[in-house]
């Protein structure tokens, strides 16, 4: 099939690819532009470790063709860091032992994040409706939620 | 005083919490799993699956799909091992089939193409004849007389005469004299229960990297809890020998025993053997449910006999196991680990491993214990509230303790299930006030744990750092563990220590990272490696002084004389001596090969309360705390997330997962979406108490904690349902439908 | 020296009904081999994979773990895990 010719935002950088029409985003991101962070778990939408933002909304990557981020603005977890200077919530996750395996922290991370940026005070129930879309089966979410709600509050405190 | 000797609970670093090695990488997603990996000229593979429960494969015609434009290889069972036997012929028949296919989402070939679209298309151009064929998913369905038979040549000498051919293995332990037990008792109940399978719903679906040449040469990269397991089981599939077979784990996306075994490793050597290209295979979620390891599905008879005080007079279970088309359903763990928290007099356990149309079973965290304790834990909260008894008190009362011959017959060495008890009791969860609505239940549960052969070797830098190589992938934060313990005997920072998961080829056999081993055995392990280390810098440090080797003593990490009579010299610390290691006799480097055999068993005991919703038939899970004994936690804050994680996967056992087949024989769920693990929204904060009764067969009292936490969810929430709304589910999950026929048929009968 | 084994029921079948039987051995490898020798028709049981229970202790799988005369040994079957 014919290949099409993409022009997008990720991560502040402006990057060009050829896609197959078929292709998802997170197909493009993973193969083409070998930004693994985002993680396949289930294809259909249902896990949210393929988590990524498109022009500030939080969207799962697999359910997105790759020509659909023509002139968009995506954000991936390999760009939350500020250079060396991790995120608020990837410190956070990290001391609070947050994550055990790992393949959904990516998505977690990006979810939460966006979160945190539409509502800074968010309750725990509030939090976990948030990351129902995020499957995690390592942790039983406990550590989860308490290291966002933490980021939460030292963010509003910093601010 | 001998490297042993050290019974000190004053420690340095063991029980710190300091944050884990692999952290920074997971947090920016350059962690590597097993998805992540490429290779210059890689191809994609794809899997042809039947969508029949059980049919004869007639021919698999592979001309259309070799014809399309970018595919590179074709195979199918032809292209693999002849002549297996034992545990890798049914692995074989597993990843591709022979003459039959035994279940939906069996292999039955495999395609590899340029790019993983032009694999997809071509494996729906791979056309295969089949003779459909009667099936059967159910395991009493699968026992009964007119069963379908898969195959007449499986069943063992264990099995009594008489039974079906799909009754493949047979147990039966226990002792002293039921009847006379149930005779003596003021109350016996009997109960049959049902449990549904469930998969270990790892996030991380199977995938792998494999290359291989004709020269029987071939690399590995895969996501695995056992890469030895893998090279081995590997290279008998593809008929090479097992050291030419070099095996990477990767970053590993759960795993919870389903990644204890392959699936599509030999297939993507096979193709890459035949394409003479590396080749990697990802499988989708829905061919994770179909073809990986779901845990067994199982019907049960349980009958118990109590005194009026509570004393427990007979017990005896009857345990069906069905576990896919092929033997190994871990129905002896289900009748083992039953009765195993009671001191009985009168116990008799039976379990039958039964074949049937569905994926051969992987293990599932502490495999076959939950559903048996479900069942157990059921009928003794049953007797508890008809003699109006407290359910902890009962149990403490005919608790297993150091001593109490147990149920699977040899006497318990020391054990902390009391100390649970005693824990939950005193836990203010036991005594809060329940709302309107609401029922507490509780429930104990039991595992062995493991050891399993394990191999860890250290070496230490000039700098006075230390590099340590396990083999045992890090599913729970083991490296950190490690580090800690190395760290105690080394006396150098847990920054100062890096921890590698070694490859096949690098350091000798390991074991799978199961059975609750790995801080365990492979903790053992680098404590000795350490220790090893720690020797060789006394006798450098005695070298130095020019005083006898046994007059040096380690402390504190320095070398230090032993008293006034080994001399009078200033304590010289470890990267002194690492200094100039090459001149005093070479690099220092530290190791352990053993097979560890003093796992400890461990015990916990749960407590959760739970609403009912009458109109629809929800459970919620309101407050939940887990009560284990972890011998001694390494690292606090992992021992908890273990705790968390295994009851947050009980209450989806419990209360909503399974797999469902429709009368075709076909999974009707096989998306997360229908397939519903619990979500963040579902579940309350999990409470954790650790208790610490020391493992005599670990240096600093270590048991295994990743699987007894999944063993009382099932049954404590079951008694919490029963008590928060009337009615007792015998059949699990307690999903919202099945709680509300119950609800109805009780409004009928009340 | 002469060791006692407690076997598991199911076993009975095979030993003649014996569930409680007595071997030479002088440790686990010993043991296995006496109990073949003795029983032949544990011998796919034993190939198949066990674990011996001394004292409390379960050794999973080493067949050179030392037996002594007043032990308490247990064959179970082979210990795994998930």
């Amino acid at each position: 099939m014919k290949t099409i010719h993409v022009t997008t935002t990720v991560n502040g950088d402006t990057v060009e690819y050829l896609c197959d029409p078929r292709e998802t985003m997170l197909d493009v991101l993973r193969d083409r532009l070998n930004l693994t962070g985002a993680k396949e778990g289930c294809g259909t939408g249902d896990c949210g470790a393929c988590s990524v933002t498109v022009d500030d909304r939080l969207v799962c990557s697999c359910l997105m063709l790759g020509v659909e981020a023509e002139g968009k603005t995506i954000t991936t977890v390999e760009g939350i860091a500020d250079g060396e200077n991790l995120h608020p919530l990837q410190k956070k996750f990290i001391e609070y032992a947050a994550l055990q395996c790992g393949i959904c922290t990516p998505g977690i991370l990006v979810a939460a994040k966006s979160l945190l940026e539409k509502n800074p005070d968010p309750t725990e129930s509030e939090v976990r409706y948030w990351l129902a879309g995020n499957l995690c089966r390592c942790t039983g979410y406990d550590k989860i939620i308490r290291a966002v709600m933490d980021t939460a509050a030292d963010m509003r405190e910093a601010s | 005083m001998a490297l042993d000797d050290r019974k000190t609970t004053d420690f340095k670093f063991i029980g710190s919490r300091p944050d884990r090695p692999d952290g920074l990488d997971k947090v920016t997603g350059r962690a590597q799993f097993g998805a992540d990996a490429h290779a210059p000229g890689m191809l994609h593979g794809a899997i042809v699956r039947s969508p029949h429960a059980h049919a004869r494969i007639i021919s698999i015609d592979t001309s259309k799909a070799e014809q399309l434009d970018g595919v590179k290889s074709v195979v199918t069972r032809a292209d693999f091992a002849k002549d297996l036997s034992g545990e890798f012929s049914f692995v074989l028949e597993n990843v591709m089939a022979g003459e039959k296919a035994l279940y939906d989402g069996h292999a039955v070939a495999a395609v590899a193409a340029s790019s993983a679209l032009i694999a997809r298309d071509a494996a729906k151009l791979v056309k295969v004849d089949y003779e459909i064929l009667p099936h059967v998913t159910d395991v009493d369905a699968a026992m009964a007389d007119d069963a379908p038979i898969l195959n007449d040549t499986y069943a063992d000498a264990s099995v009594p005469s008489g039974l079906h051919p799909n009754v493949v293995r047979y147990h039966d332990s226990g002792h002293g004299d039921v009847d006379a037990g149930f005779a003596s008792a003021d109350l016996v109940i009997e109960d049959s229960f049902k449990t549904e399978a469930t998969h270990q719903g790892y996030i991380e679906p199977h995938a792998c990297l494999a290359t291989l040449g004709n020269d029987g040469k071939g690399e590995l990269w895969c996501t695995t809890q056992g890469h030895w397991i893998a090279q081995k089981t590997c290279a008998a599939l593809v008929g090479i020998d097992t050291s030419q077979l070099r095996v990477t784990a990767s970053e590993i996306g759960g795993g919870f025993g389903g990644k204890t075994t392959v699936f599509i490793e030999p297939v993507a050597l096979a193709l890459s053997r035949k394409a003479n290209r590396p080749v990697k295979i990802v499988m989708n979620r829905s061919e994770v449910f179909r073809a990986t390891g779901p845990t067994s599905s199982t019907s049960m008879d349980v009958k118990i006999g109590m005194m009026k005080d509570g004393t427990i007079t007979a017990a005896q279970g009857i345990f069906r196991l069905q576990g896919g088309a092929f033997p190994g359903a871990p129905m002896e763990f289900s009748a083992m680990c039953a009765f195993a928290p009671y001191a009985l007099e009168n116990v008799k356990q039976i379990g039958y491993d039964v074949i049937s149309n569905r994926p051969k079973q992987a293990a599932y965290r502490a495999p076959g214990a939950p559903m048996a304790s479900f069942a157990v834990e059921s009928v003794i909260d049953e007797l508890c509230n008809k003699l109006g008894l407290d359910p902890i008190e009962v149990r403490l009362k005919n608790a297993s303790r150091e001593g109490t011959k147990a149920s699977y017959g040899p006497r318990f060495q020391r054990i902390g299930l009391v100390e649970t008890l005693e824990a939950a009791k005193a836990h203010p969860h036991y005594s809060a006030p329940l709302k309107p609505g609401q029922g507490r239940g509780v429930s104990c549960g039991f595992w062995f744990n493991h050891g399993g052969e394990t191999s860890v070797s250290l070496a230490l830098s000039e700098d006075g750092t230390c590099q340590i190589s396990v083999g045992t992938p890090d599913i729970g934060g083991s490296r950190a563990s490690m580090a800690l313990m190395a760290a105690e005997v080394l006396g150098i920072d847990y920054e100062n220590i890096r921890v590698t998961i070694a490859d096949t080829a690098t350091l000798g056999y390991n074991d799978v990272s199961h059975g609750s081993r790995v801080t365990y055995a492979s903790g053992l392990a680098t404590i000795k490696a350490a220790q090893d280390a720690v020797e060789k810098l006394c006798k450098r440090a005695a070298a130095k002084w020019g005083i006898p080797e046994d007059a040096v003593f380690w402390e504190d990490g320095c070398a230090k004389p032993s008293g006034a009579n080994a001399g009078n010299f200033d304590p010289v610390p470890l990267a002194e001596l690492t200094k100039d290691m090459g001149a005093t006799g070479g690099p220092i480097s530290g190791h352990f090969e053993a097979t560890p055999e003093g796992a400890g068993v461990s015990f916990g005991t749960h407590i959760v309360d739970a609403e009912v919703d009458p109109e629809t038939g929800k459970t919620a899970v309101v407050r939940y705390t887990v009560i284990q004994d972890a011998g001694k936690a390494i690292h606090p804050t992992y021992v908890e997330g273990q705790f968390q994680g295994g009851a947050a996967q009980g209450i989806g056992w419990a209360l909503n997962e399974e797999y469902i087949y429709g009368e075709d024989g076909r999974l009707q769920n096989s998306i997360f979406l229908d397939y519903r693990v619990p979500v963040a929204s579902d579940l309350p904060m999990i409470d954790t108490v650790i208790v610490e009764v020391p493992n005599p067969g670990h240096p600093y009292g270590v048991r295994g904690v990743g699987e007894t936490g999944i063993v009382p969810p099932l049954a404590a929430i079951a008694n919490a349902v029963s008590a928060a709304a009337g009615v007792r589910l015998r059949h699990l999950p307690m999903s919202p439908p099945r709680i509300l026929r119950a609800l109805v048929a009780q409004a009928h009968e009340g | 020296m002469k060791v006692k084994v407690h076997l598991w029921s199911g076993l009975r079948t095979l030993t003649g009904g014996l569930e409680k039987v007595t071997v030479d051995a002088a440790n686990t490898g010993d043991l296995l081999a006496a109990l073949v020798r003795d029983f032949p028709q544990l011998a796919p049981v034993i190939e198949a994979g066990v674990s011996v229970a001394v004292d409390g202790r379960i050794i999973a799988s080493s067949l050179t773990e030392p037996l002594g005369a007043d032990q308490e040994i247990y064959l179970m079957q082979r210990l795994k895990g998930g």
